[in-house]
């Protein structure tokens, strides 16, 4: 991106000045070799959601962020119902409140090492992953809307895990407002056999240790030390939720024709949030958030048997449990008034400072835990959320490290069997359902995670608390 | 990368996910070949799927844009539902309408490598259109 269309007002805030039919200026929180290296799109499409009505402040773009589907991916906006506010599927994304849940084990690196072939084989096994793959799990159609209405809760109460997790997910598991009337019976179909799967792409399940910590009074009030062992679970909505985006883009399309909201780029499309189209939309795509908590808790659930089989002294606790792309109802400061937003958060973690209602009181005077995934070959970050945050970003950070390299590019470049050897000679071991995945998720397909963590943490949106390296992967 | 007589099926560069199209002497080829170039994505080598079991499809758009994705985004829930992966497609376009066919057999993992799975087509670098009496039919998938 040409650094000279835009406005620096700090090393790592640098401003789309507000032009044409733009309603809000937009910002983009990173350094400047980091927005040098972004797409173009990127600001066309920041710029495009900046014009979107009922927009509040500004269109936001994450120091990862790429060019993505209507939003770019690291793309926030918030917008204010009472002002003609709108809700986008764009803003959201396909993979509905796809995230990142972690995991300790109480156990570390050094007690772990000797058992994580056996441990990494026996998860392969158990936890359903690539193409094709199924759950245990059958459903009927009622029990799937109670899964779509309750979400993680929906998990606890089936027997998979146990009531203290549910405080340590965002909105306690379940997202209210979910209205299974609302989805289609082609998204319901598609969802029967796949609770509790990984699936695909870049979706990953990772046993890591912490390697390093940066901020020592953030990092033992999550408790976690140097050494220790965690468990990270990548995965979302699966089927469901892209079935439904896909439906909401058709309804939503002809919805902004019916209400004369000009639409920049297709995916853009939007209804007001005040509109029956706009109400059935955030309905749907709350059963979609709730449909992500139960996978990623019965996935977590899997853990925790087979290390109950394997490592019984381990005691496996949910750190916490983050989504990527959601749109939330929330209450922030506008001009020092409290206001209910609708913030959309694209490829974009919600990463709230201290003292929020919404988080746990055992880490409420903490921060929302925030995880940053890298890749199977190189380290990920935890941070946590800051109180800057919440007026440079509504309380956002970033969310991985962005494809460097296409998957097109990646797949001429490296074979996956290649990829996995040298992983296993640096003392990380692979196991995926797919080759060809392998080597589109090859490390080096992707930019380096550091420097978009250190951007977050400089920009004043989180704080980095630890880095953690991986000692096995399975690569959906 | 697969061939059909000169009329190719193919992937191409995207950031993030990847390309899918198809060609065609008619619209209704195109749209089958984008089908099996999406297809082909998703096992290593889409002739070890064999043709046992053919499905109906039928989708509908407002435009013809938006007709791709909505073939594409059926023949990908069909799929799913019923566990079955796709080689082969008819396909006939009236307007903004298509009904076909797909036809495939379920995915076996110890005769199907594995691809990738595609979630969704997307409106990404969606475009058909006609050059010289060949029609290309392409869009970006979400993978």
């Amino acid at each position: 991106m040409d650094l000279k269309k835009l406005k620096k007002h700090a090393e790592c805030v640098w401003e789309i000045p507000q032009q044409d039919e733009m309603r809000v200026p937009g910002f983009i929180y990173a350094d400047e070799k980091l927005i040098s290296e972004m797409d173009e799109k990127v600001f066309e499409q920041i710029s495009n959601v900046a014009c979107l009505p009922g927009i509040v402040r500004a269109a936001m773009a994450m120091p990862d962020a790429h060019w993505g589907y209507g939003f770019p991916i690291g793309g926030v906006a918030a917008f204010d119902p009472e002002a003609g506010g709108i809700i986008s599927v764009g803003g959201v994304g396909y993979d509905i409140s796809c995230g990142v849940r972690t995991m300790s084990t109480g156990m570390t690196k050094d007690e772990i090492t000797p058992h994580v072939t056996r441990l990494i084989d026996r998860l392969f096994e158990v936890v359903p992953s690539g193409v094709g793959s199924e759950g245990k799990i059958r459903l009927t159609p009622e029990e799937l809307d109670d899964v779509l209405v309750g979400g993680a809760k929906w998990a606890v109460e089936q027997g998979y895990g146990i009531p203290e997790d549910l405080g340590r997910i965002e909105e306690n598991g379940m997202l209210s407002g979910a209205d299974p009337s609302c989805v289609s019976d082609t998204a319901k179909k598609r969802q029967y056999r796949q609770v509790g799967t990984l699936g695909s792409g870049n979706h990953y399940l990772e046993i890591q240790y912490v390697d390093e910590i940066f901020h020592e009074p953030s990092a033992s009030g999550l408790g976690l030390r140097t050494g220790d062992v965690v468990i990270a679970i990548h995965c979302g909505s699966r089927a469901l939720g892209h079935q439904i985006g896909t439906d909401y883009l058709q309804i939503l399309g002809q919805a902004a024709q019916k209400y004369r909201i000009p639409i920049r780029e297709r995916e853009l499309v939007c209804a007001p949030i005040r509109s029956p189209e706009g109400e059935r939309y955030y309905k749907a795509m709350a059963c979609g958030v709730n449909c992500a908590l139960a996978n990623r808790q019965v996935i977590g659930h899997l853990v925790r048997t087979v290390f109950a089989e394997i490592l019984p002294q381990a005691t496996i606790r949910l750190l916490y449990d983050v989504s990527h792309n959601t749109c939330k109802i929330e209450e922030h400061e506008v001009d020092g008034m409290k206001k209910r937003l609708y913030v959309h958060r694209k490829g974009a973690t919600r990463a709230f400072g201290p003292g929020r209602a919404e988080l746990p009181p055992s880490i409420r005077d903490v921060g929302q835990p925030v995880f940053i995934g890298g890749t199977m070959g190189t380290h990920s970050y935890i941070m946590i959320g800051i109180e800057e945050g919440e007026r440079l970003a509504w309380s956002s950070a970033c969310h991985g490290a962005g494809r460097a390299m296409s998957r097109h590019a990646a797949l001429k470049k490296w074979k996956g069997t290649k990829v996995i050897s040298d992983l296993a000679h640096r003392g990380i071991v692979v196991r995926t359902a797919s080759y060809r995945g392998a080597a589109e998720e090859a490390p080096d397909a992707y930019k380096d995670v550091t420097e978009v963590v250190d951007a977050t943490h400089r920009a004043g949106l989180a704080r980095m608390v630890a880095r953690v390296r991986p000692l096995a992967c399975i690569k959906g | 990368m697969g061939q059909k007589i000169g009329l190719p099926f193919e992937t191409f560069e995207h950031g993030a996910d990847i390309g899918i199209r198809g060609r065609g002497k008619t619209l209704d080829e195109a749209f089958e070949n984008a089908a099996r170039a999406m297809f082909s994505l998703m096992v290593e080598d889409i002739g070890t799927i064999m043709p046992e079991k053919t499905v109906h499809i039928s989708c509908a758009s407002y435009d013809r844009e938006g007709l791709l994705t909505a073939w594409l985004n059926s023949l990908l829930a069909e799929a799913s539902i019923s566990g079955i992966l796709f080689r082969d497609f008819t396909c006939s376009i009236k307007d903004t309408s298509a009904t076909g066919t797909a036809t495939g057999e379920p995915f076996d993992p110890s005769r199907h490598k594995a691809g990738v799975e595609v979630k969704g087509a997307t409106f990404t670098e969606l475009r058909v259109f006609e050059e010289g009496g060949i029609w290309t039919a392409q869009c970006v998938v979400d993978v």
